[in-house]
């Protein structure tokens, strides 16, 4: 029977790590990833999970060991935060391309300097680009639950891409939630054994991350995109297959109150749960708003954005990570998905919750009302910060 | 050549050896060129090759398999008869 338990953030991720049979765990620990990684050697210590625990000086070893152990097809996971996962960074393209399915939580952490330990997105959107699938979760039993996807959807043997679950660093990494932890057969059921099919096996020898000259490195690329694409298929049929396994339901793009709203507003992970009580208030007081959680990040979902947006007037989007010189990535990756359409809302784009600065409720109403301000009378700038002192 | 279609997952490479089949002759800018008259059989010339592109053929003799030499003319240098000279590829 599957229980109800207060589990804080990192061990329900730890937890689900253990229940998914991990071979491997290979981190290093940085704030706000500590616990997760400081459980996991617990319990590989106390012998509650046979996996191998390697110990590494870095994060560019711990994915480095990853990449090793992953290729000769052990399940594997790391995780990290911040500065971490930028150390982490190069070696992170290794497994996407090679086609070894890691499977990594980051505890999402701002970027230095000054030094932040506190929670955005500035470590996540650094590595957008490194062909990864990237979800992001917003409360502690998504966590779990995601992370359990996570497995599902990079095991697929017609997927093989490295997955990631992004929470937010405190917000979710640190806090006491309850949650819903199944039976270890339900997850045995949603994760079956993994068989990489070009794992290295003497018997069966194959290379590996082989020298890519001109004449093959373009064809090497274009199947990977074209691999990427379609695990969109893979990612949203895991989602089915946990629903029907465990109840609870996951989407590219969830919404909330969205029918018939004129003004949507667009956030990822945790923040969207104060951003629904806002929505909560708005719609109370007789106004049209909805929300939209964006929980699929890499591969981009642009046929279930536009469809959530279809009809509104007015996108306000929160990107809690700027792109100096730029603005916000997500609200840039919005506008992209708009750019070809006929009849599109204005898109308003604000930046805020850097380095773990709340948002209020008050705030968001803020930014829904300011929205529609900016959209009726335009603005000088490409974005807004919320929550900055003048 | 390949299309990106034939590729196999992660552009993995399941026919063992097959760097074997790639003609590294073609970075060539200089050819060693042998007299084997002045040879003497030292092996030098076999031993500081870093790519294994001198072989022994049937008559005993030293010679370059120009498909993998890459014309670095190190056999030129360690040669002490001066039988390799390193002349310019035309071609």
């Amino acid at each position: 029977m599957s229980k109800r338990i207060g589990l804080e953030g990192s061990f329900a991720v730890s937890e689900a790590v253990r229940m998914a049979g991990v071979d491997v765990v290979s981190a290093y620990p940085i704030t706000p990833q500590t616990h997760i990684v400081e459980r996991l050697s617990e319990m590989v210590a106390d012998a509650e999970m046979d996996a191998e625990f390697i110990c590494v000086e870095s994060e560019h070893s711990a994915m480095s060991a990853c990449v090793g152990a992953s290729a000769v097809g052990a399940r594997v996971f790391t995780c990290t935060a911040g500065q971490g996962l930028e150390l982490m960074h190069e070696v992170m393209y290794i497994p996407s391309s090679m086609r070894l399915p890691v499977v990594a939580v980051i505890a999402n952490r701002a970027l230095s300097s000054p030094l932040s330990v506190w929670g955005d997105h500035s470590d996540a959107m650094a590595i957008r680009d490194i062909g990864w699938i990237q979800i992001f979760a917003e409360n502690v039993q998504q966590a779990y639950d995601l992370t359990l996807c996570a497995f599902r959807i990079a095991e697929d043997k017609d997927s093989l891409f490295p997955t990631m679950v992004h929470i937010d660093g405190f917000h979710l990494s640190h806090v006491i939630e309850p949650i819903v932890l199944p039976d270890q057969e339900q997850v045995d059921k949603f994760i079956p054994e993994l068989n990489h099919p070009y794992a290295l096996n003497p018997e069966k020898p194959v290379s590996m991350g082989c020298y890519g000259p001109p004449y093959i490195y373009t064809e090497a690329k274009k199947a990977q995109i074209v691999d990427f694409e379609a695990s969109r298929k893979i990612i949203t049929q895991a989602f089915k297959e946990f629903e029907e396994i465990f109840g609870r339901s996951y989407a590219p793009v969830e919404t909330y109150k969205t029918e018939d709203a004129e003004v949507l507003f667009l956030t990822m992970g945790s923040f969207a749960e104060t951003a629904m009580l806002a929505i909560d208030k708005m719609r109370g007081e007789g106004k049209k708003v909805g929300l939209v959680r964006l929980r699929l990040w890499r591969p981009f979902p642009f046929e279930e954005i536009r469809d959530a947006i279809k009809g509104s007037k007015l996108l306000v989007v929160l990107d809690r990570c700027v792109s100096f010189g730029s603005g916000g990535p997500v609200v840039a990756e919005m506008r992209s998905a708009f750019y070809r359409e006929t009849e599109k809302p204005d898109i308003v784009s604000f930046v805020g919750g850097l380095g773990g600065r709340d948002i209020t409720i008050e705030q968001y109403e803020y930014m829904i009302s300011r929205g529609q301000e900016i959209s009726e009378k335009g603005s000088d700038e490409e974005f807004e910060m919320i929550g900055v002192r003048e | 050549m390949l299309s990106w279609k034939e590729l196999k997952p992660g552009i993995v490479v399941t026919d063992p050896g097959s760097a074997s089949s790639y003609k590294t002759g073609d970075w060539r800018s200089n050819k060693p060129i042998r007299d084997s008259s002045k040879c003497i059989k030292c092996g030098l010339c076999y031993l500081y090759c870093p790519d294994g592109a001198v072989e022994l053929n049937e008559n005993g003799n030293y010679e370059t398999n120009y498909f993998y030499c890459k014309g670095c003319g190190i056999c030129a240098k360690e040669c002490s008869r001066t039988v390799i000279t390193m002349i310019e590829e035309e071609e």
